[in-house]
């Protein structure tokens, strides 16, 4: 029972980090269709950015982790601007390469910069582990699965109650439309890139205090595995991104806990292969008709 | 209050709108009336710059628009209610009205009034998604959310379309209304025949080019246009 308990804990933590990941390739392929390769790569910047500042300038944790969200957002941000934008009017397929493109770019800028070994983070948060029904679970987890929680939570707020979040749905629901509303559709979709940056940002805090090393691949699996999360749930929804981060994390510790563990990946990639098979649209995803 | 200057416009090599002028003079009813693929849609895209034109003019209230991205025309007073409605079927129906008002600071309760004392249905139904109304109900709210812009310019695109006769006539009704309350319209119609009646004055699309030009009345009367448009 204990291991269960704690198999479930660990589940949800790293299932929250996976569950951030994965709304912002929700996000930015509901707003613009677009399968943003280069997203894991941000979490990878960010976890460099507070590197740089805990390890390096020795600046404390706090100061780390805001610059690391900040540093994602305005990096977001850029690379919409600088790389996607321009491509508006192209074929998808060109802003998918574009995208597969800026991935490499960044793991190579990073190796190139910061060298190819992997960093050592120091500890981000520390505290007591709760024991509960016999299981230990640690500080990092509770503040991991916390923290995501209070951001989904804050993120469904704002995109289902502000004008912004509510341009937002307008705007990938039908560009032109909302173009006739008055909605500004580049400053909607520079603003669902810094959303979903900044939830990769603390994603990429959450993941250091897990796996304290930052290397310039440390993107990549994440990424991945947070794009079958994201299909899982509904490529386009945000809770269907919350529920298959969760889902992605939970049975990532289950097939590690029945001694499995080098199958992790494997069984991950496994329902990527199953869900588009039986069910492309995921779990909370709605048919897309095409657009005319 | 809007006057469209010698404008070409492309999809690529298809030479769409070919050197067309045409006005829009304050407090007017009028219509643009044509086959299916005259052009008509293209006329209203390129007003409100969803698509450029390639040579020519646009201006709107004393403003030359041209090259005003299509967010900001919407600010400057013109609304444009889409061919086949496009309203935001996910999202509710007073969702949809909100957005309607992006360009205001907030969203004012009157006009919010003045939209459910015009279509009560709205008002009902304002808690439901929008993709369950019928399609008379979506015209009400497409045209509704328009207003929630307070346009002085509202340009309608085939309102009538798919719609049962009894509700063609009650939009009609609705159009004669805003008009007589101050707000001046720009109506496309392949329905030439109830658009003639509504329209102070029209000008026929054929091919890219206007062909024909008058009154409502005159239009209505002319042989030409009742054997094309008309039915005999
Ligand atoms: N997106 C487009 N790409 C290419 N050609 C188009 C496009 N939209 C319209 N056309 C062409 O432009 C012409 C005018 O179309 P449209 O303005 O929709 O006519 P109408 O509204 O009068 O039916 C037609 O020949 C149509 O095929
Ligand atoms: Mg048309």
């Amino acid at each position: 029972m204990s291991t269960v308990i704690s198999q479930i804990f660990n589940g949800l933590q790293s299932g929250s980090v996976y569950a951030l990941v994965a709304l912002g390739y929700s996000m930015v392929y509901g707003i613009i269709m677009l399968l943003n390769f280069a997203h894991g790569d941000i979490i990878m910047v960010g976890a460099y950015v507070a590197w740089i500042m805990i390890a390096k300038a020795g600046l404390p944790p706090a100061v780390g982790v805001v610059a690391a969200v900040v540093g994602c957002t305005l990096l977001g941000i850029t690379i919409e601007k600088v790389a996607y934008a321009p491509l508006r009017k192209s074929p998808r397929l060109s802003l998918l390469i574009t995208a597969i493109g800026i991935s490499f770019f960044l793991e190579n800028l990073a190796q190139l910069v910061m060298g190819a070994g992997a960093k050592s983070m120091p500890e981000i948060v520390s505290g007591p582990g709760l024991s509960f029904a016999g299981a230990n679970i640690s500080f990092v987890a509770m503040v991991t699965i916390v923290v995501a929680v209070i951001s989904m939570v804050l993120l469904t707020i704002l995109v289902q109650r502000t004008k912004m979040g509510k341009a937002m749905r307008a705007v990938s629901e039908d560009m032109d439309s909302a173009r006739l509303m008055g909605i500004s559709v580049n400053r909607t979709i520079s603003f669902t890139f810094a959303l979903g940056s900044a939830l990769a940002g603390i994603g990429a805090v959450l993941y250091s205090c897990a796996y304290p090393q930052a290397s310039p691949t440390m993107g990549s699996m994440l990424g991945l595995k947070a794009f079958v999360a994201a299909v899982l749930g509904g490529i386009g929804s945000i809770p269907g991104a919350m529920i298959g981060g969760f889902a992605i994390g939970l049975l990532e510790a289950f097939v590690s806990a029945v001694g499995l563990s080098v199958w992790k990946e494997g069984a991950v990639f496994a329902i990527l292969i199953l869900v588009l098979l039986i069910k492309p649209t995921g779990i909370m995803g709605r048919v897309i008709t095409e657009k005319v | 209050m809007l006057q469209v200057n010698d404008i070409n416009v492309y999809y690529g090599p298809i030479h769409a709108i070919k050197g067309l002028s045409f006005e829009v003079r304050p407090g007017e009813i009028v219509a643009l009336i044509g086959a299916n693929g005259a052009g008509k849609s293209t006329v209203l895209k390129t007003i409100s710059g969803l698509i450029r034109p390639k040579t020519g003019s646009i201006v709107f209230d004393g403003r030359d628009i041209t090259k005003t991205e299509a967010h900001k025309i919407v600010q400057a007073g013109l609304a444009h209610v889409p061919e086949g409605r496009r309203i935001f079927l996910q999202m509710t129906v007073m969702e949809n009205l909100e957005m309607g008002a992006f360009t205001q600071k907030s969203v004012s309760e009157e006009d919010l009034e003045a939209v459910f004392t015009r279509f009560p249905r709205l008002k009902e139904r304002r808690r439901q998604i929008a993709g369950t109304l019928s399609g008379g109900e979506q015209q009400m709210l497409a045209m509704g959310r328009a207003l929630m812009s307070r346009p002085k310019l509202m340009m309608l695109d085939e309102p009538s379309m798919g719609l049962a006769p009894l509700l063609v006539a009650q939009i009609f009704e609705i159009i004669a209304e805003l008009n007589k309350s101050g707000t001046t319209i720009l109506l496309v119609e392949q329905n030439a025949g109830m658009a003639l009646e509504v329209a102070h004055r029209a000008y026929v699309l054929e091919t890219g080019r206007i062909t024909l030009s008058g009154t409502g009345a005159e239009l209505a009367e002319s042989d030409e246009i009742k054997k094309a448009y008309l039915g005999g």
